[in-house]
């Protein structure tokens, strides 16, 4: 059981308060998740009545299927809430929502939301292990969690490795998450960009961290191309045209010979296939994209376990 | 009224230089005397032994919300909060509901204060009509009404046009122009400091430059209207900068800053707590440190408060839909104490003239002084008494401050207005 007195209860808010040795607890118990070759998923009881309550506010589908399923597979029951069809619509304030589903006593709640630090915010101030399922432009735990089981499928280690991290970076939840990761690791990242979604701040991040404004320097010799969606919805104005984007910072096949011969591809998606990469490389022999969406649940269930405190099997 | 005699304290007042163990003597609400010696036997006497008795502070930068935010402050509890604070005389800013932006307004508040105001409360009017930068207010009728300066806190106005044409009618009413120094354009979807720590927190920031062009524009505007002008909670390096430029080269400008762009950074915004939220941002070490050097070198004319009461509601929301502003008149002076004076930064005769003669020169208010004659106006604090914050006690309607909790050393004891004293320090209000 959860501790109810005293500290508070453990969640998951974001990698950079994490040290490496629970990130690396959590990558191997995901790899113990990870289904065998072509074979199925196990299915365990460690969180049989358990609650796990889904809250997105923002729009969502791999990433809470992947916890619903990721819940499921432990044994825990789920709800799946989705803000549209929320009393949120009808005015009531965040803290207000949790605090009537607190009352319902689930064991957690997964939350994903438009405002940077939401979850954070409401740590203070209730007494449930929060996961944090993506906030705002700040950070996406389980997103570099799962980009780093999907890399660690393909190389031996994260020292060392150059990877190239391209797109609108400074609204990206999913880049911060994956530097502070990577550079737990010795991982020597390069940011690329357009300059207005570069800060130039990003630099002092994290230990590692170099940036590029152009993509062909971000990429040469990278061992891992991650790219980010384009995010419209965040921007207060273009920094370019579609086209100029595509032109200066969409990845295609001619981009790979730069990379070491054995690069992969990344995404988290949704991919916007011809605004940041081009159809060729979605689909070719470098892309791990699909390996990544099957990975978010065994690194979801290594998280949910973790924090609900389930017995080792 | 009954003449009260304040004895054994180390009298310290800027305006004629004075330092050193006095009584006062207040009859009929004004200075009598200050010496040695003095008796009184009619007199109500008030043993300052230990403390230091000053002339009485002013903050010159406070929203008090009444009328139209009475959910928030009112025009009662702001005072309440003042005399707590160890302020005699606040200034409020106009961008209530609606903006005090005619005599209508202006004798509101004027009058209001005036029947529930524990301290003197004096009126900021606006610079433009409904304070949005296009068309200058009532300016005039608003000085008949009783306005010491004019200001569109808040919401800066953006048409240099429009700030030169209200700084050359200021001017000529002998009123000075404050300015909240923000482009808008640059500010526009900012939440912090732009820096480090926004980029780290995925919030959207407000540069420096935004203070910094605007710092620069009113500068030259006042140069070329002649006007007094004034830079409210200056936060950046590069504006204390321009100001000490101008001041070099003679023009009439003065600036003042607030005890939390002194005493915390953008370091504190880590938690997403928003009572870390308001504009100017936190800025980061180098601003901070460069602000006080601004106080050291006397760059800086005052301190003051930009008390910004928002309801419990409004600030218990997601970051960045919380409002800007926390509230500051009660944690002022133990502030300024542990981050200026404890520190050996200022002395604190520097720190009491940063609540009395500055801000009262920069109004030309005939307060902060204890020469007989004046309004005896008195705050009495010491160095050394022991106290925590408790936010959850506070005289103001809000709770909005980031330094609930906080031990100070040293804070206002009590504070005397027009000769009546209208707040005392209680340790049971103040001990843990």
């Amino acid at each position: 059981m959860m501790q109810t007195t005293g500290a508070k209860p453990a969640g998951l808010l974001d990698i950079e308060s994490l040290d490496r040795a629970e990130v690396e607890a959590i990558l191997e118990r995901a790899h113990f998740f990870q289904p065998i070759e072509s074979g199925p998923f196990r299915r365990l009881d460690a969180l049989r009545g358990k609650m796990i309550v889904n809250l997105f506010f923002e729009a969502s589908t791999r990433t809470r299927v992947s916890f619903e399923i990721a819940a499921k597979r432990l044994g825990a029951d789920t709800v799946s809430i989705a803000a549209q069809g929320s009393s949120v619509t009808k005015g009531e304030s965040l803290v207000d929502t949790l605090n009537t589903l607190v009352a319902m006593r689930p064991n957690a709640i997964v939350m994903r939301h438009a405002a940077s630090g939401a979850p954070h915010f409401l740590a203070r101030h209730l007494q449930i292990p929060i996961v944090n399922a993506g906030d705002g432009t700040h950070e996406h735990p389980t997103q570099a969690l799962l980009d780093a089981r999907t890399i660690l499928d393909q190389r031996p280690t994260l020292e060392g490795l150059r990877v190239a991290i391209i797109g609108d970076i400074a609204h990206s939840r999913v880049a911060r998450s994956n530097v502070h990761l990577l550079s737990k690791f010795g991982a020597d990242i390069v940011l690329c960009g357009p300059p207005s979604l570069l800060p130039r701040e990003l630099e002092q991040l994290a230990p590692g961290v170099s940036l590029a404004y152009e993509m062909t320097q971000a990429i040469r010799d990278a061992d891992v191309i991650m790219m980010l969606r384009v995010q419209l919805e965040r921007q207060h104005e273009a920094p370019m045209s579609a086209g100029e984007y595509f032109r200066f910072y969409g990845l295609r096949l001619e981009h790979l010979a730069l990379a070491k011969p054995d690069v992969i591809v990344m995404h988290p998606g949704p991919i916007n296939r011809g605004r940041e990469l081009s159809s060729e490389v979605a689909d070719s022999q470098r892309s791990v994209i699909l390996n990544q969406v099957g990975n978010g649940i065994a690194i979801r269930m290594a998280v949910l376990e973790r924090i609900l405190g389930g017995e080792a099997v | 009224m009954k003449s009260l005699l304040i004895t054994g304290g180390r009298v310290i007042d800027p305006a004629s230089g004075g330092d050193g163990r006095a009584d006062i003597l207040i009859r009929d609400g004004r200075i009598e005397s200050v010496g040695t010696g003095l008796s009184d036997p009619d007199a109500f006497r008030f043993d300052a032994t230990g403390a230091i008795v000053a002339p009485g502070f002013i903050d010159m930068h406070v929203h008090l919300r009444e009328p139209g935010g009475e959910h928030a402050e009112t025009i009662d509890t702001g005072a309440r909060a003042a005399a707590a604070g160890g302020f005699t005389t606040i200034c409020c800013m106009p961008n209530t509901t609606p903006v005090n932006d005619s005599a209508t307004v202006t004798s509101y508040i004027v009058h209001r204060a005036r029947e529930v105001a524990q301290v003197n409360v004096f009126p900021i009017g606006a610079i433009t009509k409904g304070s949005l930068g296009d068309e200058l207010a009532a300016i005039g009728s608003m000085r008949e009404a009783g306005i010491v300066a004019i200001s569109d806190d808040g919401r800066p106005v953006m048409n240099a046009r429009v700030m030169r044409r209200a700084m050359e009618l200021a001017r000529a009413l002998d009123l000075t122009v404050i300015d909240h120094c923000e482009d808008l354009n640059l500010s526009a979807g900012g939440d912090m400091h732009e820096g480090r720590e926004s980029v780290r927190l995925g919030l959207g920031g407000i540069p420096s430059a935004s203070e910094d062009v605007m710092v620069a524009r009113d500068l030259l505007l006042a140069e070329l209207t002649g006007a007094r002008y004034h830079v409210a909670h200056l936060s950046t390096m590069r504006s204390v900068e321009m100001v000490a430029f101008a001041k070099s080269r003679g023009l009439r400008v003065s600036c003042e800053v607030t005890p939390h762009h002194f005493a915390i950074t953008d370091q504190e915004l880590a938690t997403y707590d928003s009572n870390y939220k308001m504009k100017p941002p936190l800025r980061c070490r180098h601003d901070a440190d460069a602000v006080i050097e601004g106080i050291v070198n006397g760059v800086v004319d005052a301190i003051a408060t930009d008390h910004a009461p928002h309801a419990g509601s409004d600030k218990m929301q997601e970051f960045e839909r919380c409002p800007f502003g926390i509230t500051g008149l009660e944690t002022a002076i133990g502030l300024s104490l542990a981050e200026l004076v404890h520190k050996g930064r200022i002395t604190v005769n520097r720190m009491v003239e940063l609540f009395t003669t500055g801000p009262a020169n920069i109004l030309k208010l005939d307060r902060g002084t204890l020469a007989p004659g004046a309004p005896a106006d008195i705050t009495v604090f010491d160095m050394h008494t022991e106290w925590a914050y408790d936010v959850q006690q506070s005289f103001s309607k809000s709770r909005n401050s980031p330094f609930g909790g906080r031990r100070f050393r040293g804070g206002p004891l009590a504070t005397i207005v027009g000769g009546e004293i209208v707040w005392t320090f209680q340790d049971k209000n103040r001990e843990q």
